[in-house]
């Protein structure tokens, strides 16, 4: 399966020829040009990772990061920033971010933080079905309560 | 208490670091399009050494793009120049209208940031004064920032230069909710000083919504 990306910046023409490059190495990759845009996408789509620019008009990078993190809890996100603004992204981490890039950004950088993310992602989700598996094996009756 | 040349000093360089930093955001944001734009030129080599055709018309596309963002790196660069050389004199002939065109273009990220669209209106006739023009557009600055915090996200803020009779004037119009803004603290000691100096007034019209700072003509500097 693809590792599905959702893409976050108020610069659309970066958005979108990034985006592409990340279509032609086989990422399945949408975009939001706002943090209310990348908000309803999340409630509405599956995602595994995000790249969240920091610095947005309207809903912050980091205002953004909060509600995405409160909606889905296990979707990756690496922070995507100007020098000027990589504090907010290391606040950004602290917040479960987990890691930030600098613009303009080498695209293997950033093609190994997505794979490290999916990764990391693919990982916390066998652990949850492994463990909600034993749940269901030591206590069948468990599965009634759902 | 801090001395009217403390704050303007202080202030000075609070206003010269925050431009410079949105200037050298707006350079990166651009330096990072023309990086993308020049990777995805990369990827279609590499595809088209693999046998895959290249479109003559998506690469004029891409040619395009980046031609475009050079343009706008080159815009940002001027304002950037025009903004370091009002240093360099205390007392200078300007004309408003440029100033308040230079202001609106150096606060447009800031006003992006809130929502805000600031269209500068300049005068019919160049409106022409003698004054210190890096302390006026610390003054426009400070108009601004609080005009575009009053007027709120999707209005927009009008910088109309005139010319009076003893002088000239700037006037922030369209500022919908000026009575609601903290008009108490404002103007504060930062823009007393700079009024002072500019041997300027500084007056809000609630009524019509607008801040208006007159100038003299000639200031003596």
């Amino acid at each position: 399966m693809k590792t599905r990306v959702l893409m976050v910046d108020d610069e659309k023409e970066f958005i979108e020829t990034l985006s592409e490059r990340l279509t032609l190495r086989d990422y399945d990759v949408t975009t939001a040009l706002s943090g209310d845009e990348a908000v309803e996408k999340v409630k509405s789509y599956l995602f595994d990772v995000i790249i969240l620019d920091v610095l947005m008009p309207g809903m912050s990078g980091i205002e953004t990061l909060r509600e995405i993190k409160k909606i889905k809890p296990l979707i990756e996100v690496i922070m995507l920033t100007g020098n000027a603004t990589v504090e907010t992204a290391i606040e950004g981490m602290k917040l479960g971010a987990l890691d930030f890039l600098l613009k303009p950004c080498e695209t293997e950088a950033l093609i190994a933080k997505i794979d490290k993310a999916y990764a990391k992602k693919t990982e916390q989700d066998e652990r949850i079905r492994a463990a909600k598996v034993e749940e269901l094996v030591s206590s069948p009756i468990s599965a009634l309560k759902e | 208490m801090n001395s009217k040349r403390d704050i303007i000093g202080e202030q000075g360089l609070q206003f010269f670091g925050k431009m410079s930093a949105t200037i050298s955001h707006e350079i990166n944001n651009a330096l990072a399009i023309i990086n993308e734009n020049a990777g995805l030129l990369q990827d279609f080599t590499l595809m088209a050494d693999k046998g895959m055709p290249l479109d003559p018309e998506r690469l004029n596309s891409l040619a395009g793009k980046v031609i475009q963002q050079i343009r706008r790196a080159e815009g940002i660069i001027k304002n950037m120049n025009r903004f370091a050389h009002s240093v360099d004199e205390p007392g200078k002939s300007v004309n408003l209208s440029d100033i308040a065109e230079l202001m609106a273009a150096l606060s447009g990220r800031f006003a992006s940031m809130r929502g805000v669209t600031v269209e500068p209106k300049p005068a019919a006739v160049p409106v022409t004064i003698t004054t210190n023009p890096f302390f006026l557009e610390n003054l426009i600055w400070l108009c601004l920032d609080f005009a575009m915090d009053a007027a709120g996200p999707g209005n927009t803020i009008d910088i109309i230069t005139v010319k009076t009779e003893n002088g000239a004037q700037i006037r922030f119009a369209r500022v919908e909710d000026l009575a609601k803004a903290p008009l108490d603290k404002f103007p504060s000691e930062r823009e007393k000083a700079l009024l002072d100096t500019l041997k300027a007034d500084l007056v809000s019209d609630v009524g019509a919504g607008a801040l208006v700072i007159t100038l003299p003509r000639y200031i003596d500097t």
